[in-house]
């Protein structure tokens, strides 16, 4: 039985510290092609200086190092209570090492948990496959970027949404919009269309698992990726909603069955550091994804 | 390139614009949700804010000889403070705010009567932020707020910052709001 508690703090280590290389090179393009010497290139050059200064010293590319979530695909059978135990164990670790903010907060007490495990933190979510490999994903999503994710349900006659892809569109944009800079702009929007409103939220952070670079295989929710994308960079917030070209990095849109009688649009609205790494194993021989 | 040094006079923050950069060195109080919810409901506070400044933080730090050193120390979102902040900056004589995402009409409104500045910070270069902390001075609140929500003395040296909200009414988060809200009502034929 291999040590799990050591892979997952080196997981969250990597996740934490280590943006991955389809964000970092986005935020690099965008620096690019803002005007030099502008606001918005001087912003972006400070986040890919962050982005190797924290990987250099293996520190948190961000104070607000989030809520952990693992996504786990594991074959059938598994004791999942043993790697959810290893999980919080690794957490509590990461935290004493400083990899991990004291984060997590007593409620309605508002006491400071300082070891960062506690009832559902961190949160992991297991699928059972047919697979000898178990394979685990980690997304560590800061709280000012949670502020902006949003649900929408159509139709919504202020947006003038209607229940098709357009509407969807509108509910996008107005999504970008209302987060300005509040969460840490040039963000990720995690989309799911349909499903119920709980469900719809886990579907929207789940596709934030999706490299930048990827696009949806529906070709009517890719070509709405590429359009969202394209119209939330003209409205000019730019990052930190101060101006600029760069507003949005991706846009991953997912679609799922849903009642008749409702039509959700769930929006989860991820900062620039978009930390998101992973970890297969077989056979105890470790890969390390992402 | 200005330079702002503590304490901070009324006349260095009157003469600073918005857009300007700006870097902060000398003596800096961080500060968050739980802070300014209690000085703005009459909480006393153990040291002076008068001239001086807030910083929208909460720190990740560990023990080290006997005292503490800051990990990571990047902006939290300023706008959470709204309801409150205006009520700081005059009961306090705080003259300057570094945080994130810009405030609102009341905070714009304190800086320009007050002589106030908010001065943003590049939300999330966390490492790059904490290189620019010499030296933690102390901590207030600790136990009563926990480690990220307390009030930490900071010595800062250079920290990199731009004029967000200035003294003479400007604010470049509401002007970028409104000219983005113009163009998104034509993308979406409104």
């Amino acid at each position: 039985m291999m040590d799990w508690t050591d892979t997952l703090a080196e997981l969250i280590r990597r996740t934490t510290s280590d943006l991955p290389a389809d964000a970092e090179a986005a935020l690099r393009s965008a620096a690019a092609a803002e005007p030099a010497q502008s606001q918005a290139a001087l912003l972006l050059g400070a986040l890919v200086e962050n982005t190797a200064l924290a990987r250099a010293q293996s520190t948190p590319l961000c104070q607000d190092t989030g809520t952990l979530t693992f996504f786990w695909r594991v074959p059938r059978g598994t004791d999942t209570c043993a790697l959810e135990q290893a999980a919080r164990e690794a957490v509590a670790a990461a935290t004493r090492k400083g990899w991990l903010r004291r984060n997590t907060i007593e409620t309605p007490s508002g006491k400071s948990v300082d070891a960062n495990v506690a009832e559902g933190c961190p949160a992991c979510h297991f699928e059972q496959e047919e697979t000898t490999s178990v394979e685990v994903w980690l997304i560590q999503k800061g709280g000012g970027s949670e502020n902006m994710s949003v649900q929408f349900s159509l139709p919504d006659g202020e947006l003038g949404a209607g229940r098709d892809l357009d509407g969807v569109r509108k509910c996008l944009l107005q999504a970008v919009w209302r987060a300005q800079g509040f969460g840490c702009a040039p963000g990720v929007l995690g989309v799911c269309i349909g499903s119920d409103r709980a469900e719809g939220y886990l579907v929207a952070k789940r596709q934030l698992l999706r490299p930048l670079t990827d696009a949806a295989p529906a070709p009517e929710l890719a070509a709405l990726e590429r359009r969202v994308l394209e119209e939330a960079n003209q409205l000019g917030i730019g990052p930190m909603g101060m101006g600029g070209k760069t507003t949005l990095l991706g846009v991953k849109i997912a679609a799922r069955p849903r009642l008749p009688a409702s039509y959700f649009v769930t929006v989860a609205y991820l900062c620039w550091a978009c930390r998101r790494r992973g970890v297969r194993v077989t056979d105890g021989t470790l890969e390390w994804l992402g | 390139m200005n330079e702002l040094r503590y304490p901070f006079s009324e006349e260095a923050v009157r003469a600073l614009s918005a857009g300007d950069v700006v870097r902060v060195s000398g003596r800096v109080y961080t500060g968050r949700d739980r802070l300014h919810k209690y000085l703005a409901e009459g909480g006393a506070c153990p040291v002076t804010l008068r001239d001086g400044a807030l910083y929208h933080c909460g720190p990740v730090v560990v023990p080290q000889d006997g005292g503490w050193r800051v990990v990571a120390a990047g902006p939290t979102t300023s706008v959470r403070e709204e309801p409150y902040m205006a009520k700081v900056i005059e009961g306090f004589g705080v003259r300057v705010i570094i945080g994130k995402g810009g405030m609102g009409q009341a905070t714009q409104r304190a800086c320009v009567r007050c002589g106030c500045v908010y001065l943003q910070a590049v939300g999330g270069a966390a490492a790059l932020l904490a290189r620019r902390i010499r030296r933690v001075e102390g901590v207030h609140f600790l136990d009563a707020f926990g480690a990220t929500e307390a009030m930490w003395e900071l010595e800062v040296e250079g920290f990199e910052t731009v004029v967000g909200i200035d003294t003479h009414g400007r604010n470049l988060f509401a002007e970028v709001r409104d000219a983005s809200a113009e163009r998104l009502r034509q993308l979406v034929g409104r």
